[in-house]
This record gives structure tokens, C-alpha cells and sequence, in this order.
């Protein structure tokens, strides 16, 4: 085989592969992804349906409960108006706290937005922020 | 002070400007391009003398300094108040210009005899960056370093206690020299594409900068996971986290660059790959600052209000697209006629692992920008865990390691089928025993990409030390000695080749220990009371007892827990749980309090060669809280005396009355109430540490974690050997010619090809084959040059060393005469090549070949 044939051939199944990974990748970010919404989206969402949600901690809210876990309420990061009752059990990052912004991922079960162990994500205080006290 | 900084950093400013102008406009004026420089090193001493000032304010507690008032306070240690610069966002923007002003001035001197045409366009792009991040603090809102506050508070908010961590202070400058450093070589690639002088000459002078930058990001990326891994009470050391990725996906494309720009050195091949990578590095850099501080992509690390995102866009803008036009304006001139000789070749390995690591730093991307991607097509941001970044990039880290074992045993241009069979026999064998052991003797069974990863890397970390040990053996078989002598000779004489193959060893081993931490761990949560006793990974952890601390800005509690195994006393771990009062402005003077602030997990940590085991503690401080809150309301109604006061206030009740008599006594009341708070916050702690109540444990079992650190420092020490100055360079720098750097490398090639073959790479044929094509090169470019042929070309028959021929141009004053060039590495292959007909008759051991040459 002539060496700019072998090269054309080589590059064309190059390129598939590139292709087919590259829909292989696509493919899966869709369907493995986890809808983020916020708190007063979460309380018009379907039940039962996993979200991740981020919001922040309503300061003074944290209810610690023993074995069961924790229980809190967060509100939308721009806007206060509605406050959603979260219970929480696995182990809590050490800068949660209220004022603080969190990721959860979990479901809404009766009113009470259930979040699933170990996915409790707040937000390092560090750095940029211009204020310490939340 | 402030106005003498503001003063200072407004002309900074003028001077990148100046700077860049001067460079531009008169660029072909030699004495204007001397002031342009110049101008570049006052810049330089400009930003150092702010970073200076703000530096004195920290220590001496200037709380006038609305940066030092924010993140520092009286009681922050001196380490911290010096590192505190860069916990603000106006420090690191600072910083970000301290180091890219020394960067600057660092390649701008070392290239003051070179690149005559590109240096401008470079100064030009440099001071461009420059300006623009000095131009951020002088004009974007929120950011002046300089900022004043009136009144002057008496106290400073301090650092967060999260980040009083050693190498929480050293992570970020660390990253920053990496992303700033990446400027280098992106300036002097911009400046050869505009003045086309496309060859390998700009990748050689901003080699180390890549290297050093490259170095940096790795670096910082490892104390990050480090910090997160003992400080953050998590466990893990890598989240997928977008800023974290934002560190990596540069790195990854800084490792492919350092690897394709080889390709150019030697071969004259990837210029437009090359020119495109390190304008996506570069641009990565810019993105990942971006992201740092935009709050576009939802981000652990969250970096408050941001000001100066959207100028960032703009400059990343500006980049893309016109490095892009100027790429695509350049095309021409930039292909290569050359082809890659042979699939089994260096040069096709370095290609193979750019495609990966590219494509990983692809998948990285997508996975990153997903939420923003997804909002654009299904107008819902939905983001992707950890999960499936692993799936993508772990089939991926394997490849790429099995490449890392490939690529030093595979000769540049081309290899016969023959040779590599030869070098690849051992570490093959190494790698089918590893995995016939693991797979016989551990549970590695199960895990299939784990046991794929860590047959590879036994594999690369064989063939990498067979490389050593063939080299070292060459080399003692001419200039004899013991081994380790010769070891450290070859290395010391090819640092770039070994310090990369170090750096090799050390990803592999930084591999082995990501896979068996992240495939094997065990991580439970189990809650105890004193005295119990939960088995966990076959280890029994008692917890022992309760232990508290209070003092007058944190509250301490602690676990003692005992570790044990098959009944036999393993270890004693402490963990505890501090709770930090809110200082300055956030302090409200009550004891309860204490579970308003900042709260951070010690680690009991116990580390291993073979398991480190984990523990942090949760205590359930309900309790504590309520009676805190009791304490809080009797002090109340002490201090407010109304009626019905308790009996045992008395006390605080005529002291508060003689206080408001005299106010001079108000201090020391304020005092003495304050020490009762303690006391009583002392009381209730002992009463819990007497208690029996259960607190939660997490306990982690991490498997040869340690040798992640391990792998760390080993590439630490292969980088800094790979980026030593060499003995000719740092003497013969300065009278080098473009010319005479043509010719080096060439003899550099030559040298090369002679270690591969006395170290059992190149079959003697191919060697032969090699060193006729080097030669002959070698031959036109000395033709070219002008120095005379005649007397420089080797005589036939004779195998002419790289030394004889610097020899015969009169050159051994600049020091290459006497032992380096013809270091005995490269004279033992000269009998080699007389006595090629001997090769066919001994198919044994690459390693033993010189031996019985002899």
C-alpha cells in the first residue's frame, strides 16, 4: 500500500474513534447529569425525582438531632422569600453552617427536601469573600 | 504608606505600558530594545516594593489597611500575616503581577542575546498581561490593594481558621507561579508566529519556563489535595470540583506541551500543534482565574462577590481569537514537510500521549462547562459528578501510563522490531508478574481498571529504571568506577532525559496511589459512646474518652480513640472538633457564640507505607449548645439587674453599678464578666467530658495513600533535575549564536542517539542508520554556518565525536572541550559502531551488549 493511502486510512479511522467517543461522551453527560435547581424550584418540582440543590443555610436554623442527622432551612441565593426544610444525615463538611452556601443532592418527600449521605458539598468560605460572618 | 502604594502601582502600570510601547514601536532599534528591557526590570522593582508594603502593614497590624483589616487580626500568627496577602482578592491579583513581573524581567534577561525579532513582540505581550492586571487594581472597583478605612478599626477580622494551614499558604502562590509562568513561552510563541520565525528556537528559550511552570500546577494541585485530604474533615483529596479542574485541565495540556515541543526540537514536526497548545494553556490559565472568581459554575470554592470577571472575559476573548487568526494566518508556513518515520518511534509515542492527554483535558472540559452546555440546549443546568468524570478519565490515566512506560525505551525516528523486543522483555515480565501476583494473592481481582493501572505502571517504573541501569552501565563499562559514581554521572550529564524519565517513575507511583486509595478504601461513619468499640476494616476502634478544651476564641472537642487489630495495639488517634467564635465585627460577647463561627476538623491520622487510617470526630454538641444558651441568659439578667435577680449575681450586679459610675472601671468589669463567661464555658465542658454521650466517628482506611505524596516529591526532585542549567549553558550562554545553537543541538542529537545505543535502545543497524542521517545533517548545517567544513566534518571511518568537532573551531575556550560533550557516555558507542557486523550473533540482554563488546 502506497504511504498516503495507509495515511488517509489511518486518519480516517482516527477519526471515527474521535467520533464515536465524542458521541459516547455526550450521550452519557445527558443522561448522567443531576438537574441543579434552587430552593423554590425544588418545591414546584415532581416528588421523588433526585436534584441537586443549591442554596444557602438560613442562619440559626440548624437543628442538630442526635442520630437522626441534621435539619435546616435554605432559602434561593438571591432571594430569602421561601425557606425549605432540609434533614440531612451522613457526615457535614466542616465549614457548613448558616449563611453559608450548599449543593445537596436528594429528593422532595413531603414537603421536606430528603438529601441523600454523603453529598452534603458547602461551599469553602475561603478567600475572596469580602464578608466572615454569615 | 497607602498613597506611596497607590502612587507606586500607578507607575507600575505606566511602566508595563511604557515598556510594551518602547518594544514595539522602535523594535528594530538595538539601543531602545536595551531601555525597553530595562523599563521591564523597574516594573519589577515597582510591584515588589508594593508587595513589600502591603507586606509591613500585615506584620506591623495596619488595620487602616482595609486588606490587612480583613484577613488579619491581632491574634493571627506571623507566618499567616505574612501569606494573608493572598487569601484577599486584591493580594492575588498582586501576586499575580509580582510574578509575572519577575517572570518577565527572568526571560527578557535571558534572552537579551537571542531571538533579536521575537523579543519585542514578547515584551510587547507581556507587558500587556502586565498591564492589564495592574490596570485591574488601579481602575476595577473593590480591588485597590491600597484601600483605606476611616475610623481605623482596632482589630482585624482575621484569617479564616479553615486556611491556617501550611500548605494552604504555599497552594496558592504555587498555582499562580504556574499559571503566570505559562506566559512566557505563550509570549514568545505569540512573537515568533507574528515575526515567522517558526523555528524550535523560541521552545528552547522558553523551555525551563514551561518546565518550571509545569512544575508549579503540579505542585500546587498536590498541596491542594493535600490540604483537603488532613484539614477539611472530608477525607478525599480530589472532588472534580470545576475549580480544581480549572488547575488541572492546564497542566494536563502543559504536559503534553513539554512533550510535542520535543518533537519540533528534533524534528521540525507539530509546529501548528505545538503554537495551538500553548495558546490553549495559556487561555486554560485565563479561564481557570476566571473561574476562581466568576461564580459562573457552582464551585466548593466559592470566592464572594466578584468584580473584575467580566474584564477577565474580555482578555480571554481577545487571546482566543486573536491568537486563533493569527494561527490560522500563519498556516503555511507552519506545516512541516516532514512525516514521522515509523509508528514505533519516540516521536509517535509523544503523539499518542498528546492525543490522550488532550482528550482528557476534552472530557475534563465538557464535564466542567456541562452546566452550561446543558442550560443552552435543555435551559436547565444540570451538573455531572464525580462518577462520570472517573469513568472518562480513568481508562484514560491508564493509557497514559502504559505510554509513560513505553516512550523512554523507544528511540527517536525509528526502531526495528528487533530492538524493541529487546527492551521491552524485562518490563514486560515485570508487568505480567505483578498482575499474575496481585491477581493470585489481593482482592485486586475485582477492581479490573485498578489491576490494568497498576500492571502498567510496574511496567513503566521497570523500563524507566532498566533505562538507568543501562545507561549507568555504559557508562562505567568506558570510565569505569563503581556504579552509583556512574549512575549519578550519566544523570548528572543528560538531566533533561532523566529528570524526565524521575518525573516518569513519580506519575506512575502518583497513579498507583490514587488508584489503590480511591479503588480500596473503606469509609464508614459509626457512632459511639465512651468506651465502645466498633470493628471497621477489620480494626477495632474504641473510643476512649471525650476530651475538651475551651479558651477565649475556640472550643475544642475531642475524641481519644484507640486503634486495634486482631487484639493486638495498633495506635492512639486524636481527633477533635473546634468550634471558633466569630471575631471583630461578628463577635457579640456571648458564650454561645461559639457555635456561630467557623468550625474545622483535626484529623487523627495515622499514615502508613502500605494503609494510612483516618479519623475525624462529629460530636453532638446539643447539649453543649443549650447550656451554653442557659449561661448566656443568666449573665443577661445579671448584667441588666432588674428585678428578681438571682442571689449569685450580687457580685457582677455592684461591679456593673460601679462601672457606671466611673467609666474608667468599665474595661475591667467588661474583663471580669468576660472571664466568668469562661469559666462557666469551662464548666460546661468538663460536664461533658464526663457525660456519656455518643458521638459520630468517620473513619476512613486509605491504602498506600501515602505514596501519592511519595509520587509528589519524587517529580519534584525529577522536574528540578530536569530544569538545572547545564554547565556549557550557564558559561557559554553568552557568546552563543543562533548558528552555534543549531550545531549544539545537533550534537546533542548525535550524543543522544549514541546513549541510546550504548544503552541497548538502537540495534546496531538502526544506530548506524540514525548516526549516517545525523551526520549529514550535521554536515549542512555546519555548511551553512560557514565554519569550516573541511575541518569540522569527521573523517569517515573514524566515528568523529560532537567534542573533536567543537575542537576543531576552536571553540573549547567557552568550556565544552573538557568533559562535557565528550563525556565517556559518547565515546563508548564509537567502538560500538566499528563493530557492527558483531550484532546479529548475540540476541541477549539489551543490557549486557557493551559488556561483551569488550
Amino acid at each position: 500500500m502506497d504511504p498516503s493511502r495507509k495515511r488517509k486510512i489511518r486518519l480516517v479511522v482516527a477519526l471515527s474513534v474521535a467520533v464515536l467517543l465524542a458521541v459516547a461522551l455526550i450521550y452519557t453527560s445527558f443522561s448522567a447529569s443531576t438537574e441543579a435547581k434552587e430552593p423554590s424550584q425544588i418545591l414546584s418540582a415532581s416528588p421523588g425525582t433526585s436534584y441537586e440543590m443549591t442554596g444557602e443555610v438560613v442562619p440559626g436554623s440548624i437543628q442538630h438531632n442526635g442520630q437522626e442527622g441534621i435539619a435546616f432551612l435554605v432559602t434561593d441565593r438571591k432571594d430569602s422569600g421561601t425557606k425549605l426544610p432540609v434533614t440531612y444525615k451522613g457526615a457535614v463538611p466542616d465549614p457548613f453552617r448558616g449563611g453559608r452556601e450548599i449543593v445537596l443532592t436528594g429528593s422532595l418527600k413531603e414537603g421536606t427536601f430528603i438529601g441523600e449521605p454523603e453529598t452534603l458539598i458547602t461551599k469553602c468560605p475561603s478567600k475572596f469573600t469580602t464578608q466572615s460572618n454569615g | 504608606m497607602a498613597s506611596l502604594g497607590s502612587a507606586l502601582l500607578a507607575l507600575a502600570f505606566v511602566a508595563a505600558v511604557t515598556a510594551g510601547i518602547v518594544a514595539l514601536v522602535w523594535r528594530h532599534d538595538e539601543r531602545k530594545l536595551i531601555l525597553s528591557r530595562r523599563i521591564v526590570y523597574a516594573f519589577l522593582a515597582l510591584v515588589t516594593a508594593c508587595v513589600a508594603i502591603i507586606e509591613i502593614e500585615f506584620l506591623s497590624d495596619n488595620f487602616s489597611f482595609k486588606i490587612v483589616q480583613e484577613h488579619s487580626s491581632l491574634e493571627t500568627p506571623t507566618f499567616y500575616k505574612v501569606a494573608a496577602m493572598w487569601s484577599s482578592q486584591e493580594g492575588s491579583l498582586l501576586l499575580w503581577a509580582w510574578v509575572l513581573s519577575i517572570v518577565s524581567s527572568v526571560s527578557l534577561f535571558a534572552t537579551r542575546n537571542r531571538l533579536r525579532e521575537i523579543v519585542p513582540w514578547a515584551t510587547a505581550v507581556m507587558m500587556g498581561v502586565a498591564a492589564f492586571f495592574t490596570g485591574l487594581m488601579l481602575f476595577a472597583p473593590d480591588v485597590d490593594p491600597f484601600a483605606t478605612l476611616n475610623p481605623v478599626p482596632s482589630d482585624g477580622i482575621g484569617l479564616n481558621p479553615l486556611l491556617q494551614h501550611p500548605s494552604m499558604m504555599i497552594h496558592p502562590p504555587m498555582l499562580y507561579s504556574g499559571y503566570v509562568s505559562l506566559t512566557v513561552p505563550f509570549a514568545f510563541a505569540i512573537g515568533a508566529l507574528i515575526t515567522r520565525r517558526l523555528d524550535a528556537e523560541w521552545i528552547r528559550s522558553t523551555r525551563r519556563f514551561s518546565l518550571i511552570a509545569w512544575t508549579f500546577l503540579g505542585f500546587g494541585l498536590l498541596l491542594g489535595a493535600r490540604w483537603s485530604y488532613t484539614e477539611l474533615g472530608w477525607g478525599g483529596y480530589w472532588a472534580w470540583d470545576p475549580v480544581e479542574n480549572a488547575a488541572l485541565m492546564p497542566f494536563l495540556l502543559g504536559t503534553a506541551f513539554l512533550h510535542s515541543i520535543m518533537v519540533q526540537e528534533k524534528r521540525g514536526m507539530l509546529k501548528v500543534w505545538n503554537s495551538a497548545l500553548i495558546v490553549a494553556t495559556f487561555s486554560m490559565c485565563l479561564l481557570g482565574t476566571f473561574l476562581v472568581r466568576s461564580g459562573v459554575l457552582q464551585s466548593i470554592h466559592a470566592f464572594g462577590d466578584d468584580t473584575v470577571g467580566p474584564y477577565l472575559l474580555v482578555v480571554i476573548g481577545i487571546v482566543v481569537i486573536g491568537s486563533t487568526l493569527l494561527l490560522a494566518s500563519r498556516l503555511d508556513e507552519l506545516r512541516s514537510p516532514k512525516r514521522i518515520d515509523s509508528l514505533l518511534s519516540r516521536e509517535s509515542v509523544f503523539l499518542v500521549n498528546n492525543l490522550l492527554l488532550v482528550g482528557m483535558t476534552l472530557v475534563i472540559a465538557w464535564g466542567t462547562f456541562f452546566p452550561l452546555i446543558s442550560e443552552l440546549f435543555t435551559g436547565q443546568k444540570s451538573s455531572l459528578a464525580a462518577p462520570w468524570f472517573d469513568k472518562y478519565t480513568t481508562p484514560l490515566a491508564i493509557l497514559l501510563v502504559l505510554f509513560t512506560g513505553i516512550g523512554p525505551l523507544l528511540a527517536w525516528r525509528r526502531v526495528t522490531w528487533a530492538s524493541a523486543r529487546r527492551v521491552f522483555r524485562i518490563p514486560a515480565l515485570v508487568a505480567v508478574v505483578t498482575l499474575v501476583v496481585l491477581w493470585a494473592f489481593t482482592d485486586a481481582a475485582h477492581r479490573p481498571w485498578a489491576l490494568a493501572l497498576f500492571t502498567f505502571a510496574a511496567f513503566a517504573i521497570a523500563g524507566v529504571l532498566q533505562e538507568f541501569y543501562n545507561g549507568a552501565h555504559a557508562r562505567q563499562k568506558t570510565s569505569g568506577g563503581n556504579f552509583a559514581g556512574a549512575l549519578f554521572a550519566v544523570t548528572a550529564r543528560n538531566r533533561r532525559r532523566y529528570g524526565g524519565y524521575i518525573v516518569h517513575i513519580a506519575i506512575a507511583v502518583l497513579l498507583i496511589g490514587i488508584a489503590a486509595s480511591s479503588s480500596f478504601q473503606t469509609n464508614e461513619n459509626v457512632s459511639m459512646k465512651p468506651g465502645e468499640t466498633r470493628v471497621v476494616d477489620g480494626r477495632e476502634f474504641t473510643y476512649k474518652r471525650p476530651y475538651v478544651k475551651v479558651d477565649s476564641e475556640k472550643y475544642t472537642i475531642g475524641a481519644i480513640v484507640e486503634v486495634r487489630q486482631d487484639g493486638k495495639y495498633l495506635t492512639t488517634l486524636e481527633t477533635s472538633r473546634r468550634f471558633f467564635r466569630p471575631t471583630g465585627a461578628a463577635a457579640t460577647g456571648l458564650i454561645s457564640d461559639y457555635f456561630q463561627g467557623e468550625a474545622t476538623s483535626e484529623v487523627g491520622l495515622q499514615t502508613g507505607l502500605l494503609r494510612d487510617i483516618w479519623v475525624t470526630v462529629a460530636p453532638n454538641v446539643q447539649t453543649i449548645q443549650h447550656q451554653l444558651a442557659l449561661a448566656d441568659k443568666g449573665f443577661k439578667t445579671c448584667v441588666a439587674a432588674g428585678p428578681g435577680t438571682p442571689p449569685q449575681c450580687k457580685d457582677i450586679n455592684a461591679m456593673m453599678r460601679a462601672a457606671q459610675a466611673n467609666p474608667k472601671l468599665a474595661p475591667e468589669a467588661l474583663e471580669t464578666i468576660e472571664h466568668l463567661q469562661l469559666l462557666s464555658a469551662e464548666k460546661i465542658a468538663r460536664q461533658y467530658a464526663t457525660s456519656n454521650i455518643a458521638a459520630t466517628f468517620k473513619v476512613i482506611i486509605n491504602p498506600l495513600v501515602l505514596w501519592m505524596w511519595i509520587g509528589g516529591i519524587i517529580g519534584l526532585i525529577g522536574a528540578l533535575i530536569a530544569v538545572w542549567p547545564s554547565r556549557s549553558r550557564r558559561k557559554g550562554a553568552m557568546v552563543r549564536t543562533e548558528a552555534d545553537e543549531l550545531k549544539e543541538l545537533k550534537y546533542s542529537e548525535i550524543r543522544d542517539a549514541e546513549l541510546d545505543h550504548a544503552s541497548g535502545k538502537l540495534s546496531d543497524e538502526d544506530y548506524a542508520i540514525l548516526d549516517a542521517e545525523l551526520r549529514k545533517e550535521a554536515v549542512e548545517i555546519l555548511d551553512t554556518v560557514g565554519v569550516g567544513a573541511g575541518t569540522a566534518s569527521p573523517r569517515p571511518g573514524r566515528a568523529g565525536l560532537p567534542s573533536d568537532w567543537e575542537g576543531g573551531e576552536g571553540n573549547g575556550s567557552n568550556g565544552h572541550g573538557n568533559g562535557n560533550g565528550n563525556g565517556a557516555t559518547a565515546e563508548a558507542p564509537t567502538n560500538g559502531n566499528g563493530n557492527g557486523h558483531h550484532a546479529n550473533g548475540n540476541g541477549n540482554g539489551a543490557a549486557r551488549e557493551p559488556s561483551e563488546r569488550d
